[in-house]
């Protein structure tokens, strides 16, 4: 039977992290799709952390990753505030017609 | 016994935001006061930091926390900038009807967030201290709330910071994983050898650092951002975060990295180059006088960057000389940009500059000397600071990135040269007010000074600086 170890957890963060990377780049749609991309590779990092904390056994990891959750949400909170605002000056949140400063 | 003593201008700038956003809430049409009591809160507070200046090295809060010549020289540093910046700004705010009690107090709570950046010595603290840096200027790059270019500068840098602050998270959790700990000195004993989740690690930390000082190729927010929010908060970006992410480079390669030099030194020399180059090229074809400081600025922190590369004491202390000098020039630069000004309009483009020295002589000398100091021309301050970087360089035999550094302050020489072409040598505009504001006078005179003068006494500043010894 195998067992499901440290290599196993980094492999899933690094490809949520992924998935968050690409959907920042490829997106082109909303701007909302950027903040769930933003949230997903903190919480591949918070998977790291986790798992690494556990096998190497010191607790500052899960510490981190409670900040971490913190900042997260404040974070959304700006962010969100941030896209509202826009929106009132702009009528669109769609990433490709966000251009209006180019040079 | 934890020493407080150490912390206390922390500590102390902690309780003052607090008691100005109660001085905010309860007191009715409080702008100004809030304002002007933030500005004699940061005198009070440099005070306070000047008073550490003497402290050799201590650590506390179980070595996760660290004062020494370093963060105290940066943290005056970043507060005397912030003591200018609010004086300077003042007019420009009032007139574009951003003076609100929450701008002193963003702008405070960014410093605090620097100061904990600046002296962290543990991954966790240097996160917090990050993360509470730029929450704050996400806020203030939207400030002028009613202006689609300001609002959009805001969800652009939210968008770029916050993917950088996670390619950094993921790289101080493989860092944290393969050495065990967040602290950057227990990192140092264990990174000796050579682990590839390490080194992993510290390319996304240095990709990280390299968004927030706007180094090529990390450098796409800057001109966007710069052009849209408002002018007083470019001028806060350009010259105070850069301050705390140079700081926190130093502090994460000259510390728990110095092992793997060889592994970093090249890409450090690559940033450098690209940032260098792109700087000079990418301004020559801008219209836009706040654009074309955010290239400038990338090109600045190049030559910033090229000191770090060189991997010695040397190189230290003449990237701090350097990023000092370079704020004392955006400084300057800023200060005749709100003096720009003609019925309640600020001008921002290249050809409202057109025989500006007819009308307004002093002012365009001012700037001439600014213009002169950003392209290296001596004796001006800018001149040293180049000089010292290559030097520096130059020592370590690392030809190919000083010729590079060179080439390229040739390159950018040209649209400083423009710039002065076109403030002398055009047709004059029609006449912009002068009805300055004390405080915006101050740092003109103030910074062109500095910038004339320094090559009197250029000890003044080494003397300070040469106390900073990382390794």
């Amino acid at each position: 039977m195998f067992s499901i170890g440290l290599g196993h957890y980094l492999t899933l963060g690094a490809i949520i992290f992924t998935i968050g990377l690409i959907g920042i780049f490829l997106n082109r749609k909303n701007v909302i799709v950027l903040l769930m991309s933003i949230e997903l590779i903190l919480l591949a990092v918070n998977i790291n952390l986790v798992s690494f904390s556990i096998f190497i056994n010191d607790l500052s990891g899960q510490i981190f990753t409670l900040f971490i959750l913190t900042v997260a949400a404040a974070e959304a909170a700006i962010g969100l505030a941030i896209i509202v605002v826009y929106f009132r000056n702009a009528g669109t949140i769609r990433v490709e017609e966000i251009e209006k400063l180019k040079g | 016994m934890i020493n407080l003593d150490l912390i206390f201008p922390e500590i102390f700038l902690s309780l003052a935001i607090l008691f100005l956003l109660m001085v905010g809430v309860f007191k009715k049409n409080s702008e100004r006061l809030v304002y002007n009591l933030s500005t004699i809160l940061f005198i009070i507070l440099l005070a306070l930091v000047l008073n550490l200046f003497s402290i050799e090295e201590k650590m506390i809060f179980n070595e996760s926390y660290k004062i020494d010549p370093l963060s105290s020289f940066m943290k005056s540093l970043i507060i005397v900038s912030a003591v200018f910046v609010m004086i300077s700004s003042f007019p420009y705010l009032k007139s574009l009807n951003i003076l609100k009690i929450e701008y002193p107090i963003l702008i405070l709570s960014s410093v605090l967030g620097m100061m904990i950046m600046i002296s962290s010595n543990d991954l966790i603290v240097f996160y917090l201290g990050l993360e509470l840096q730029s929450l704050a200027l996400y806020v203030l790059a939207a400030f002028n709330r009613d202006n689609v270019l300001s609002s959009e500068s805001g969800l652009k840098y939210f968008v770029l910071s916050a993917l950088s602050s996670g390619l950094l998270l993921y790289g101080c959790s493989l860092i944290y994983g393969f050495s065990g700990s967040t602290n950057f000195t227990y990192i140092a004993n264990t990174s000796s050898s050579i682990e590839y989740g390490v080194i992993f690690g510290l390319v996304f930390i240095i990709v990280g650092l390299a968004f927030k000082i706007s180094a090529v190729p990390f450098h796409m927010w800057a001109p966007d951002v710069y052009q849209g929010s408002p002018t007083s908060v470019t001028l806060f970006f350009a010259a105070l975060p850069k301050v705390a992410a140079l700081t926190v480079f130093i502090r994460f390669l000259y510390t728990p990295f110095i092992n793997l030099i060889d592994q970093w030194q090249t890409i450090l020399v690559f940033i450098s180059i690209a940032s260098m180059v792109f700087g000079a090229v990418a301004a020559i074809g801008q219209s836009n006088l706040k654009r074309l400081i955010a290239y400038s600025s990338i090109g600045h922190m190049g030559y910033a960057l090229a000191g770090l590369a060189s991997g010695t004491n040397q190189g230290i202390q003449s990237s701090v000389t350097y990023i000092s000098i370079y704020i004392v020039m955006t400084l300057a630069f800023f200060s005749c940009l709100f003096m720009l000004k003609k019925k309640e309009v600020f001008y921002e483009k290249i050809e409202d500059l057109s025989g500006l020295s007819t009308n307004h002589p002093i002012l365009s000398i001012a700037m001439l000397v600014v213009l002169f100091s950003l392209a290296g021309i001596p004796p001006l301050a800018g001149f040293f600071a180049k000089f010292y970087i290559f030097t520096a360089v130059i020592e370590q035999s690392m030809y190919f990135l000083a010729i590079i550094g060179l080439l390229s302050t040739v390159i950018a020489a040209f649209y400083y040269l423009r710039l002065i072409k076109i403030i002398y040598f055009d047709k004059p505009k029609e006449k912009f007010e002068t009805d300055h504001t004390v405080g915006l006078k101050f740092t003109l005179a103030i910074s062109t000074g500095i910038l004339v003068l320094y090559f009197l006494y250029p000890g003044l500043l080494n003397e300070v600086i040469s106390k900073i010894s990382i390794i």
